[in-house]
């Protein structure tokens, strides 16, 4: 069945069957290889993006869910070369080593900011409590939202 | 790499059009909702639906309702609606304690009430919560519709008495005075089905317990309603020994099995004790004395 999917605000249109997942629909688009395919299972939080604003775990959703609603994935963070508060976070604060579970940490708690631009430890820890990270832990994790919160662009802010 | 058996797919724009669509494709249709269920069994080929009926787009499915002596919820409601709701927070806390342990927070935006209840896993925890509540649910088919109180609702693990062309569209919880309710759960890791949970919702009147519901997930085919404990609360006023008598109860009557989350006197135990913790939040709940 042709699908035409909103990714980052690009439409996108392909012949798949409709039993395409989410997560490959978006990775087999050219350029858009940043959202991860991880345990497959809606565990660990790899393959997490933004539809319609809400984290969810494309692994688990079949891309013919997703037409008509807006897809963000990690590719839309960084803007003319100036990365997001979440992504400088991250950079600042050592909150990836192998970097597998990042795009989908960096979706979850860029929803979690933008929708509580100021959240305790215990409301970050409970938001990617759906993301699995088997390297770095969490506390830096958390330690980098803390420090996006802390360092939102004016505009970010407003739009909350 | 995981994926489903090829099927086909198609977006319902009505109830009425979903259910002519199950009626036309038969038992090889399948309504998907969150789709968190229904996409892992897919996965691992437990269940091999050929059509795909998506009900997403019926936001006319998605709502809680106060009708005064019940409130009424829509079964595209999704998890993360039911632990925010103030009205549930008010008048159902039981909704919230489940919730906040199903799961985590971004599988709680897909998943709704009425997938929860038709994937009739025996661990999940919204069908205890809603057969300790004394619920029914609305089936609607290409006949009209019908209510099925919860009781009669689940016929044995991933079944249920929904037909080939029905779809489950609400589920009514009768509300009234002195109500108190509580969901407990034991898992192993957060977010994981539980090794045992138990609902319990009572109704006080005058310092006695008028009615009470129990409900156990995990530990049997389907939702285990401790009637026998139920029968014992009623006309009793809440005091620790009842509730203890109360677990005792459940753990007698539950039917769990042996399983990688445990063996089965440990799921007895489970279900005595959270049996009792359940009754004591709830009796304290409906009398405001919660710590």
């Amino acid at each position: 069945m042709e699908l035409t999917i909103t990714i980052n605000g690009q439409p996108v249109t392909r012949d798949v069957e409709p039993r395409q997942l989410l997560v490959h629909y978006i990775r087999d688009t050219p350029g858009l290889t940043g959202t991860h395919w991880g345990c497959d299972t809606s565990n660990c939080g790899a393959c997490v993006v933004l539809m319609d604003g809400q984290p969810v775990k494309s692994c688990t959703t079949l891309a013919a869910m997703a037409v008509g609603h807006e897809i963000e994935t990690v590719e839309s963070l960084e803007q003319d070369g100036r990365l997001d508060p979440i992504q400088q976070g991250f950079h600042e604060l050592h909150a990836l080593h192998c970097g597998f579970c990042t795009p989908g940490m960096l979706m979850t708690t860029r929803a979690l900011l933008n929708e509580n631009p100021n959240p305790t430890e215990a409301e970050i820890r409970t938001a990617i409590s759906g993301g699995i990270c088997r390297c770095t832990g969490y506390k830096n994790i958390v330690a980098a939202v803390r420090w996006a919160a802390e360092h939102q662009p004016a505009t970010t802010t407003q739009e909350v | 790499m995981q994926t489903p058996a090829p099927c086909d797919y198609e977006r319902a724009t009505s109830v009425e059009g979903a259910i002519a669509s199950l009626q036309r494709v038969g038992s090889s249709a399948r309504i998907i909702a969150g789709g968190h269920s229904l996409i892992p069994m897919m996965k691992l080929r437990l269940a091999t639906p050929e059509h795909l009926i998506d009900i997403n787009d019926l936001h006319e499915l998605s709502y809680i309702t106060d009708h005064g002596t019940e409130i009424r919820i829509g079964a595209l409601t999704r998890h993360v609606e039911l632990l925010t709701s103030e009205l549930l927070k008010s008048k159902l806390p039981v909704f919230a304690d489940a919730e906040e342990v199903i799961a985590d927070p971004v599988v709680r935006n897909r998943g709704t009430i009425g997938g929860s209840l038709c994937q009739a896993d025996p661990a999940e925890d919204l069908s205890s919560v809603c057969s300790a509540l004394k619920a029914t649910v609305v089936l609607k088919g290409p006949d009209g519709e019908r209510t099925v109180p919860l009781s009669e609702f689940h016929v044995g693990p991933f079944m249920t008495v929904v037909a080939d062309a029905e779809i489950l569209t609400e589920v009514r919880i009768p509300v009234k005075p002195g109500a108190g309710s509580a969901h407990e759960k034991v898992e192993r890791r957060a977010g994981d089905f539980a090794i045992a949970a138990a609902s319990a919702a009572v109704w006080i009147d005058g310092g006695t317990i008028a009615d009470a519901g129990i409900a156990l997930s995990a530990v049997g085919p389907k939702p285990i309603e401790v009637t026998r404990a139920e029968e014992l609360l009623k006309g009793k006023s809440p005091s620790e020994e009842l509730f203890e008598q109360a677990g005792q109860i459940a753990s007698e009557d539950c039917m769990p099995a042996a399983d990688g989350r445990g063996p089965i006197d440990y799921k007895r135990h489970l279900a005595a004790v959270l049996t009792k913790r359940a009754l004591r939040r709830a009796c304290a709940r409906a009398l405001h004395q919660e710590a």
